[in-house]
Order: C-alpha cells, then sequence, then structure tokens
C-alpha cells in the first residue's frame, strides 16, 4: 500500500450523457443518466473548487457531450476562476461562432475536438448523424482564437485505410497535437467489438504511417498514437493506477476512479452531493479498493512492471477474465492472455485461398450497429 | 531540429503557468510539467520578448558558477525538448 496518498492532478467531469451523436465506440456506460438526474451548475462550481484544492491542477469537461448543458460557458468561467486548467472534449456539435467567441472569452484553454473520420459518409455512418460538415467548420472558426488545440481521430478496422486523408486534414489547422485513438473495448464498443478491432496488417501500416507523419510534423503538431489494448504486449497503466491521479465525475455525481469502474461488482460509490472530493478521494471504499499492490495476484505481485502498469485496467480485467483482481488479460504474461488471443484470431483469419489482397469479409459488408441512444 | 539562438520563444497556444501547493507547473493540453530552478528561470524568460542569446546571456550570469558552455548546452537542450512537445513557438 500506499505510506501517503498523491494528491488526485486530473478532474474528468462528465457534465452529461447527452450527446447528439450515436458512436458505435461511446465510452458511456450502456445505462445512462437522464438529464433530471445531471448535477446543478452550483454544485459542479464546488466541485471545480474542492479539486483546485485538493490539487488538482487539470479538468476535461466532457460527457457525452458537454456542449448540450446549457450552462457550459458559465461552468467554464467557474471552473477556470476556481484556478483549474480547462480542456473541453468535445464532438464541435452543437456550436456556432458566438458560443465558441463566448467559452474563449470565459477562458477555456484547451479545445478538443473529435473526428469519426476522414469521409464524409463513413464518419456520419459511425456517429449515427451528420456530423462531419460541422466538425470542419468548427475547425475554421477555431482559427481565429490563440487557444490549444487537438485533433482526436477515433481509429478502428474500418477506417485505417482513411489515415492519409485524416494526415490532410490535421495539415492546415495549427493544432499542437493529434490523437490517433484506437477504440478501446468498453461500453458500447465492447457490444460493437467484433465490427471495429483492426487486423494485424491494418495496425502494422498505422504504425508505420504515422512514424512518418511524426517526421513530417515535428515542431508543428505532435502526433500520438493510442495502441488498440488488445494488440499491446503490456498492458496500459490505467488511469496512470488506480486513485493515483485521477477522478471522475458521473452526471449524477458519482465519483469513479475510472470510467468504467461501475461494472465491477459491489464497489459503492460516493456522491459529490454528500461528500467533499478530498475525503472522497482518501477515503472511499471504491478508491481503496486497488489502491497500491495489496490486492494483486500472481504474475503482477512479483512482475517488476507492477510500478509502472499498475496490473492494467481492473475494468478490463472484469470484463474479459470475470474478475476485476486478475492480472489484465492483454498482458502477455497474464494467464488469460488466450482469451484475447482467440478473439484476435478470429479478426486474422485467412480468407478463402489465395485471396490475400481482399479486405476482411467484416470490411466488405455493412454492419448492423448496435448505436448508441440519446438519453431523456 | 535545432534553435535559433536569434528566435524568442514564447509559450504555444493552451500552454501557461499555474500553481500548485507552492510548485511552479507548466501546464500543457493533456499534461503538465513540473518547473524547478533553472527550468523556471528558462520558461519564465519564454515571453515572446527575450531571444535565446539573451536568454543563454542571463542564465550564464545567475549560475556563474557552471561553465558557461554547459549552461548553453543545457538550455538549447531543454528549449528543444518543448519544442517536440509543442509547449514553444519560436518567433523571429
Amino acid at each position: 500500500m500506499l505510506d501517503s496518498v498523491s494528491n488526485p492532478l486530473a478532474l474528468v467531469a462528465e457534465l452529461t450523457h447527452r450527446c447528439p451523436l450515436h458512436c458505435v465506440y461511446c465510452s458511456n456506460p450502456r445505462e445512462m443518466q437522464s438529464r433530471s438526474n445531471e448535477l446543478s451548475t452550483e454544485t459542479w462550481s464546488r466541485v471545480f473548487k474542492q479539486a483546485a484544492e485538493a490539487g488538482v491542477l487539470q479538468a476535461d469537461l466532457t460527457g457525452g457531450e458537454p456542449l448540450a448543458r446549457p450552462d457550459i460557458v458559465e461552468l467554464v468561467r467557474n471552473a477556470r476562476a476556481a484556478g483549474l486548467y480547462l480542456s473541453l472534449i468535445t464532438s464541435g456539435l452543437p456550436l456556432d461562432e458566438v458560443k465558441l467567441e463566448l467559452l474563449v472569452d470565459a477562458g477555456l484553454d484547451h479545445f478538443q475536438l473529435s473526428f469519426q473520420g476522414a469521409r464524409e459518409e463513413a464518419a456520419n455512418d459511425i456517429s449515427g448523424t451528420k456530423s462531419h460538415q460541422q466538425k470542419l467548420r468548427v475547425l475554421q472558426w477555431l482559427k481565429r482564437y490563440r487557444i490549444g488545440l487537438t485533433l482526436n481521430f477515433v481509429i478502428h478496422g474500418r477506417n485505417i485505410h482513411e489515415l492519409e486523408e485524416m494526415l490532410a486534414i490535421v495539415k492546415d489547422t495549427g493544432a499542437g497535437c493529434v490523437e490517433f485513438a484506437s477504440v478501446q473495448y468498453y461500453g458500447w464498443a465492447f457490444a460493437n467489438r467484433e465490427k471495429l478491432l483492426p487486423t494485424h496488417q491494418q495496425l502494422d501500416y498505422c504504425v508505420e504511417r504515422l512514424k512518418r507523419a511524426e517526421e513530417e510534423l515535428v515542431g508543428k503538431t505532435r502526433v500520438v498514437f493510442v495502441v488498440p489494448d488488445y494488440y499491446a504486449k503490456y498492458p496500459k497503466p490505467c488511469v496512470g493506477g488506480w486513485g493515483r491521479k485521477l477522478m471522475l465525475i458521473t452526471p449524477s455525481g458519482d465519483a469513479l476512479p475510472c470510467h468504467a469502474a461501475p461494472i465491477i461488482p459491489g464497489l459503492k460509490f460516493e456522491n459529490v452531493k454528500n461528500r467533499s472530493l478530498r475525503e472522497i478521494w482518501e477515503r472511499s471504499e471504491a478508491f481503496q479498493k486497488f489502491r497500491g499492490e495489496a490486492w494483486m495476484q500472481e504474475p503482477c505481485r512479483s512482475c517488476n512492471r507492477r510500478a509502472q502498469d499498475f496490473g492494467g485496467c481492473r475494468c478490463q480485467a472484469m470484463l474479459l477474465a470475470g474478475d476485476p483482481t486478475a492480472t489484465d488479460p492483454v498482458c502477455s504474461l497474464a494467464p488469460q492472455r488466450p482469451r484475447v488471443d482467440a478473439i484476435l484470431a478470429k479478426i486474422n483469419q485467412p480468407q478463402s485461398a489465395g485471396a490475400e489482397a481482399v479486405p476482411p469479409t467484416t470490411l466488405r459488408t455493412k454492419p448492423e450497429w448496435l448505436y448508441r441512444p440519446n438519453p431523456s | 531540429m535545432s534553435v535559433d539562438l536569434n528566435s524568442k520563444p514564447r509559450l504555444a497556444a493552451g500552454c501557461r503557468m499555474g500553481e500548485n501547493n507552492n510548485q511552479r507547473v507548466l501546464l500543457m493540453p493533456e499534461r503538465a510539467l513540473r518547473l524547478n530552478g533553472p527550468s523556471l528561470e528558462i520558461v519564465s524568460r519564454c515571453d515572446g520578448e527575450h531571444s535565446v542569446s539573451q536568454i543563454i546571456g542571463e542564465l550564464q550570469l545567475l549560475y556563474s558558477k557552471a561553465e558557461p558552455h554547459k549552461v548553453e548546452q543545457d538550455i538549447l537542450g531543454y528549449l528543444a525538448l518543448l519544442q517536440k512537445e509543442r509547449a514553444l513557438d519560436f518567433e523571429m
């Protein structure tokens, strides 16, 4: 166990689960909160203050779509006044030029715009709504302001072949960073997993192309590639270690150590309406549950990577091994790794003889997506 | 990528100084960098007014016990790192 608990550094504020997009890989839970359960402007503003006092440096305003909150400008202003560095994680809908100006004036530090692809029809298919053209408009408006800008392309087996066009979109935006974030398989993405996983070949292409992009864009735009967990050799240090750096607040005020934590049976979450953030961070059962190393099983317990990756993701261990204290099954050392290998083998199985150039069958047909609905 | 001695570095869009528990930090999109001693002296001069060679000159005076060439190399290395991290713009 840790001798003393360090400060939280990052706050993820899920302002709402409402969203005009219906992305088939949304990381929101399958059961979403309705508008009537959302925290008030006052409660969120108090949370921002408490966060800054507890040592948090940065807050991500996210959702759902954070712009769906009518009080978004006020929330930005209050969070900034509390002393936080403020990022808006958004699809760019619903936004107009006036609202953008108000957000910048309120002190927004960083605008992160998500993209579902580079081609309009395919991107709209993934998001279940007409959204792509609006994102391109938002990019034009953003050029008027000196504000941090990150473009986030969510990539998967069905859009990796658009990589060149995605890079073309990045080129004259002035973005300081572009993320190519592989879909990770939680929430809605878990339900659509077999239709989204890339092949080995696609991944190799991606790694090679992005390495070149990094050189092409050096000093202009930082290129970040997030590998899909299932193809990694070792797991990611999920949320920088359970209860070590990050706190997530759901639209209704529950404080979670990780966005997927509610899938772990028996975890009880405290609510910011009843407890201060610092109290929750230091004492709540959910934050203590997998803090430190006492909960670890072998091979994590004696592994010399345990202080680097903290055993990987507890929620992924739950999803894939049915045990939240297991080694993350994506780890090559995990006893449950064969389950992941079996999933990948299906995606990578050779198609009919001599047809190597043909894309896998899964890419030739339009899938029956399970779309994320919009909560009332 | 090398740093031009005549250019004037300033914090890039989305980057600013902050403070937490009496510790100065450079806040950037999705990350933060602790600033101590020399790194704080360097970053606080990245204001679009000081040129790189002025920053080097001022720090050589400030750290007059250190070997001047070593101070220069350390500063250039640190500025190149911040440039790669997209924390700085270099104005000519």
